[in-house]
């Protein structure tokens, strides 16, 4: 007879994507594509990672989508909350905060997520905010996640922070951070499975959130 | 909790199966070290976070300012020692508040302590060192995920604590002058960077003394420092 196999059911699904989130002087770019997927299929491919939560503020998660989904309701519910209390809407560096022990309150049954916030702060910079499944939170320049970001990270690495390059380049301005995001995006596309489809593009500086869309490859 | 059969050693068993690739790599950070002297203390660290085998970050802040004469630092989980070094800095302010003077170094890490002791076996991963200057002058404790804690005058915590504490221990004397002690933290912290796959990025270095902290060295590339202390030897620094 064969020796028993256990089944194991998990909580988790992978739905694969991938996300960048890039500060500037005073505005932030955020590129996601929108392709749904799991293990080989694609459940759809025009989903958004992206909610935008104040004027000047947008998450990004990827990872599993109901866990984004949720995490998501939640923190609109905090954003109404906190207007109710305060008058006002709450600024980047204090949703940062809250995201961080919000997902540390879930540590030991996590939200299966990987979060790009980004925003711009009260003092007018652009802000991104890198966290890991549990709440970690970092400050940074820029950052990705998702299923292509080691694709990504070297490639912002190289062209953003210019980290060991030997060739100097001037550094890029809003527009020529807009189209590196696309350009990424797109090479991201061909080599991990999970991402294509279509892709979004949110910039936010001091006129407010604006959204572009561009495709990406169907296959 | 999850709805599992074993809700406590969740995280452990799904980070073995693999069926949720990526999700149970916390960002851990690794090299910190602490030492007393006459000068007070001196706090340095790395600034290297893994999440897995993948360098999450080379720009992490690993002491945890938890008030103005109060440092502790980040080794392990990045995410469970941020979060309870914040608490523990709302339970200091309470403290105040309720008595009317300062928590001691001795009572703020013991609050932190005992906290890890009820979390005990749940996962939780931090070895931090708590440092401060109090009515009984500087005092280090090393507090650790188990809920040890440990008072003494040398620490070194992560997995490039070995190489840090070799050097750290050849150089130490209670006597050292300020910039000597401030020096030695740093040679020690990118000793361990080199040697150690884990640690890395820039060196930080605090000194705690009687009016408080000082962000001495703010952060230093370990890169220059390996070509910097190879010059001092005459050497290229690429053998």
């Amino acid at each position: 007879m064969q020796a028993p196999v256990e089944q194991r059911w998990s909580p988790y699904a992978d739905n694969g994507g991938t996300c960048m989130g890039v500060a500037g002087e005073d505005f932030v770019v955020v590129a996601a594509d929108t392709r749904l997927s799991q293990g080989y299929s694609i459940h759809t491919r025009n989903c958004s990672k992206v909610t935008q939560l104040t004027d000047k503020c947008v998450i990004a998660s990827c990872g599993m989508k109901s866990d984004a989904i949720t995490l998501h309701k939640h923190l609109k519910a905090r954003m109404v909350m906190y207007e109710h209390q305060h008058r006002r809407q709450p600024s980047v560096t204090a949703i940062a905060q809250m995201l961080s022990t919000t997902l540390y309150y879930k540590r030991f049954f996590p939200y299966y997520t990987f979060n790009v916030l980004c925003g711009v702060d009260d003092e007018g910079k652009g802000a991104v905010y890198n966290y890991d499944a549990i709440g970690n939170m970092e400050r940074v320049p820029y950052t990705t996640s998702g299923s292509g970001s080691a694709l990504v990270m070297s490639v912002l690495d190289a062209q953003i922070a210019k980290s060991n390059q030997t060739i100097a380049t001037p550094s890029l301005d809003k527009a020529g951070i807009v189209e590196l995001c696309k350009d990424v995006l797109s090479s991201v596309g061909e080599r991990d499975i999970h991402t294509g489809d279509y892709a979004e593009i949110f910039l936010i500086d001091a006129a407010g959130i604006s959204k572009t869309e561009f495709d990406l490859k169907l296959d | 909790m999850a709805p599992v059969a074993n809700p406590k050693s969740f995280c452990l068993d799904i980070k073995k199966s693999g069926e949720a690739p990526k999700l149970m790599d916390f960002m851990k950070g690794t090299t910190t070290l602490g030492f007393v002297f006459q000068g007070g203390i001196i706090i340095a660290v790395d600034s290297r976070a893994s999440m897995g085998s993948y360098i999450g970050s080379q720009t992490v802040k690993k002491v945890i300012e938890i008030n103005d004469f109060l440092l502790g630092t980040i080794a392990g989980g990045a995410a469970d020692c941020s979060f309870w070094e914040r608490h523990l800095n709302r339970l200091c302010r309470m403290h105040e508040l309720r008595e009317k003077e300062r928590i001691s170094v001795a009572a703020a890490s013991k609050l932190l302590a005992n906290i890890f002791w009820q979390y005990r076996g749940q996962g939780l991963s931090c070895g931090t060192m708590v440092a401060g200057w109090d009515k009984k002058g500087p005092s280090l404790y090393m507090v650790d995920d188990q809920g040890d804690r440990h008072k003494g005058n040398v620490f070194s915590v992560g997995s490039g604590s070995t190489f840090a504490y070799g050097v750290l221990d050849t150089g130490y004397r209670f006597d050292l002058t300020v910039d000597e002690a401030v020096e030695l933290g740093r040679r020690s912290i990118y000793h361990a960077t080199h040697r150690d796959g884990a640690s890395g990025g820039v060196a930080r270095v605090y000194h705690v003394h009687e009016k408080g902290w000082t962000k001495v060295i703010a952060g230093e590339d370990v890169n220059k420092l390996h070509y910097m202390y190879a010059a001092e030897k005459n050497l290229k620094g690429d053998e």
